[in-house]
């Protein structure tokens, strides 16, 4: 049962490791970010019915922070949208040198 | 150090006197440079009060059995460790006499001064400058420790530069200031390492205090003693202009007359006379140097005299003179005879101060009638003049007044001066070291007799013979007015009877001749400064050679030198009449021996060769490989451009796109994950 929670979480992770890298789409990059998240909170629930009550404890703050993540990152690429009419990330390059 | 009979009245204030002129003309020419009443109250003014109290001081002196110096300290200047350096004056024999020539002598020449430049725009400069200038020279004069004097001779140094650049936007004569400055770096550096040597040997900088210790702690004829001297008068040959020292005082001529008078001829480049007189003790200690100093002087006397023979630049000739004089007085001291040398020192202050004052007067006029007419001739040179007796008879006495004190003819002030130089070399030739005195002797004779013939040329080429700077000319030329004249007159008085003050005994004891007062006055005078220098001397010396060289005693060869000189006045006025010169710019080039003479035996130009154009060279490779390639493009420059190579590089890695920055995020977690399971 472990195992496979695990080999799970490890499969949406991946997953959102690589859309990160590889979309471009701003929102699904958010998506993806909020996968992981959840490709951990899953594993910390998985381990909890081993290690204790704490894992459990920590995925509420996980979805905390992801909740105000999502109010903070949603309403910059709604700025971003309305600033420049599209969130194709590959059109933002000013961290350049 | 009080004494019970005699106290000094204001020392300090006859210092600070000029200072405060200098403050005065300073605030003038720097707020109102028009306002001309004030500078020429204030600036001949502070002068005379401070001569005043110098003479104050010196009747105070006369009656008193002074034996030691007495030092005023004012404040402690430099409390460094175990150094302790008062400002601190010193009032002696020698100090005294010193003050009294500067001040006199600086007075009557601010006064001239006001006369000469008062057309000038820079008129309160000039006597700010002048002011400073004496300040400094009675600092040096009266300072009571080492550092105290060096603050006067570098002080001395600064003015004169300012004074010989004074007109500073002619390039030549601001050169001229230069050279003047950066030859006497050369002497000051010497001095400040005889300065260095004698603390770290002996503890102190305090004159007494060193001239006390001195005798025990530096062994006679040792090569310590020896070195300190010799930088000393490295310094002296730097600020007296001796060989190999001596190629600024010419050019320093490029200042204004009075200037020359006053610092060039009459003071500051008598420092180093003063320096060494002041010193004796450890020159004393130092057989080594006496030779070198007497030698260097000797050399330069005559040297200098072969020089003056052919300049046509009347000022150049004076300057010449001056050097040939210097080198007299260096000749005296080094032979030990240092009142023999202040005594010189004296004289030549008061009847070359004449000369070139006189001169001055010349060129006054002189320059006065080409400037009318508009004739763009050298008004210095020597062959543009001829005849002015008629013109300027005033000048011409005091000139010839001049020229005969500085020839050594009985009565004037040279001859008792350079005759007994001359008398001191010879009677002092015994010991080892004899023979290398009989030849100084012999130059310094061969000197006189080339003294006597310059001077006599100059007279003749600028006041006898057909007149030759033009007949428009002649009706503009003027006699110097009033401000300028007394100045003359007082000096060929001083010329005439400042030698009397030490007549000799071997002539006061003469049926004719000696009718004159005070045989032997300097000497009393200045015998107990002069004591503990004679102490090491004498019985090293042992007996004068009275009767040496070729026999005859001091009269007879003070009665010889002064056939000497008049037979030389009178034949050489009567060849130099017979030669002919023309306008300058109608002259050849003069051939020959002559022409070797002319451009001063070619030594600025083996200085250039020598000295100069390496220095100038070795300067621009250094400037241009070290400086600039090396410090400023290698290192300075390669710091910055390495850094941006690398921040070049660096910045390559930033996309600025989100997926390049999430790859590397994601790379350096895999890494770590390696590292970790590994």
């Amino acid at each position: 049962m472990l195992t496979r929670s695990l080999v799970l979480s490890a499969i949406l992770f991946g997953l959102g490791v690589a859309g990160v890298v590889v979309r471009r789409n701003a929102i699904i990059l958010f998506m993806c970010i909020e996968l992981m998240l959840n490709a951990v909170n899953l594993a910390f629930v998985a381990l909890s019915r081993a290690a204790g009550i704490e894992g459990q404890i920590f995925v509420f703050f996980v979805m905390t922070v992801a909740a105000a993540e999502a109010a903070v990152g949603l309403a910059i690429i709604i700025s971003i949208f309305r600033h420049a009419e599209t969130v194709d990330m590959k059109n933002f390059n000013l961290l350049r040198w | 150090m009080e004494h019970a009979g005699f106290r000094p009245v204001l020392l300090g204030l006859i210092v600070l006197l000029p200072l405060a002129g200098f403050v005065i003309n300073g605030a003038v020419a720097l707020l109102a440079p028009a306002r001309k009443r004030i500078v020429t109250w204030a600036g001949p003014g502070v002068l005379a009060l401070a001569f005043a109290l110098a003479l104050v001081n010196f009747f105070g002196m006369l009656g008193v059995e002074l034996e030691q110096a007495i030092v005023r300290d004012y404040w402690s200047w430099m409390p460094v460790g175990n150094l302790e350096v008062a400002a601190a004056l010193q009032l002696d024999q020698l100090s005294m006499l010193m003050t009294l020539i500067v001040t006199g002598v600086s007075f009557v020449i601010h006064v001239y001064s006001v006369g000469y430049m008062g057309d000038d725009p820079g008129y309160a400069r000039y006597f700010a400058y002048l002011n400073l200038f004496v300040f400094f020279m009675l600092v040096l004069v009266l300072g009571a420790n080492f550092p105290v004097m060096f603050v006067g001779w570098e002080g001395v140094g600064l003015c004169s530069y300012l004074l010989i650049g004074f007109w500073f936007r002619d390039r030549e004569k601001a050169d001229a200031g230069k050279k003047a400055f950066i030859v006497n770096r050369i002497g000051d550096l010497g001095f400040m390492v005889a300065m260095l040597l004698l603390f770290t040997n002996l503890g102190s900088l305090d004159f007494e205090e060193v001239f006390r210790a001195a005798p025990a702690t530096l062994a006679y004829g040792g090569a310590l003693v020896t070195t300190i001297t010799l930088f000393l008068f490295l310094g002296a040959t730097g600020k007296s202009a001796q060989i190999p020292l001596y190629i600024w005082l010419p050019d320093a001529m490029a200042g204004p007359t009075p200037v020359s008078a006053l610092i060039h001829a009459a003071t500051m480049v008598t420092a180093g006379v003063y320096m060494v007189a002041r010193t004796g003790v450890l020159f004393a200690l130092a057989p080594v140097s006496m030779i070198v100093v007497a030698g260097i002087g000797a050399l330069t006397a005559l040297f200098a005299a072969t020089i003056g023979l052919a300049q046509y630049d009347i000022k150049k000739v004076l300057a010449y003179s001056t050097v040939s004089q210097l080198g007299y007085m260096f000749l005296a001291v080094g032979v030990g005879a240092f009142g023999t040398g202040m005594f010189h020192l004296m004289t030549h202050a008061f009847f070359k101060a004449l000369l070139f004052r006189g001169s001055g007067a010349v060129i006054h006029a002189v320059h006065g009638a080409f400037h009318h007419t508009h004739k763009e001739w050298d008004p210095q040179d020597m062959r543009n003049m001829g005849g002015l007796r008629h013109y300027l008879p005033l000048t011409w006495i005091v000139m010839w007044i001049g020229t005969l004190a500085i020839s050594g003819v009985w009565p004037f002030a040279g001859f008792f001066s350079k005759d007994e130089i001359i008398w001191q070399a010879a009677a002092r030739a015994v010991g080892p070291f004899a023979p290398w005195f009989t030849a100084f002797w012999a130059m310094a004779i061969a000197a006189a007799v080339l003294t006597a013939f310059y001077m006599t040329r100059l007279m003749i080429m600028t006041f006898h013979g057909e007149i030759r700077c033009g007949a428009a000319e002649c009706t503009h030329l003027h006699e110097v007015p009033a401000v300028m004249s007394l100045p003359l007159v007082v000096l060929a008085g001083l010329s005439t009877v400042g030698g009397w003050v030490n007549m000799p005994h071997a002539i006061a004891e003469l049926p004719v001749l000696g009718w004159l007062p005070s045989a032997e006055w300097i000497h009393a005078w200045l015998e107990p400064a002069v004591r503990p220098a004679e102490a090491i001397l004498g019985p090293r010396l042992g007996a004068l050679n009275e009767a040496a060289p070729l026999g005859g005693g001091e009269a007879f060869w003070a009665a010889v030198a002064f056939a000497l000189a008049v037979v030389v006045i009178g034949v050489g006025s009567s060849v130099v009449l017979r030669w002919k010169y023309r306008p300058a710019l109608e002259s050849l080039e003069p051939v020959g021996l002559k022409k070797v003479l002319y451009r001063k035996w070619y030594v600025d130009e083996a200085y250039e060769t020598l000295i100069v154009r390496p220095v100038v060279a070795t300067s621009r490779a250094l400037w241009r490989l070290v400086d600039e390639a090396l410090i400023d493009n290698v290192l300075v420059n390669g710091a910055g451009y390495t850094s941006r190579a690398f921040g070049w590089a660096g910045s390559r890695l930033q996309t600025g796109q989100l997926n390049t920055y999430a790859f590397a995020v994601v790379l350096g977690a895999l890494i770590l994950l390696g590292f970790m399971l590994l």
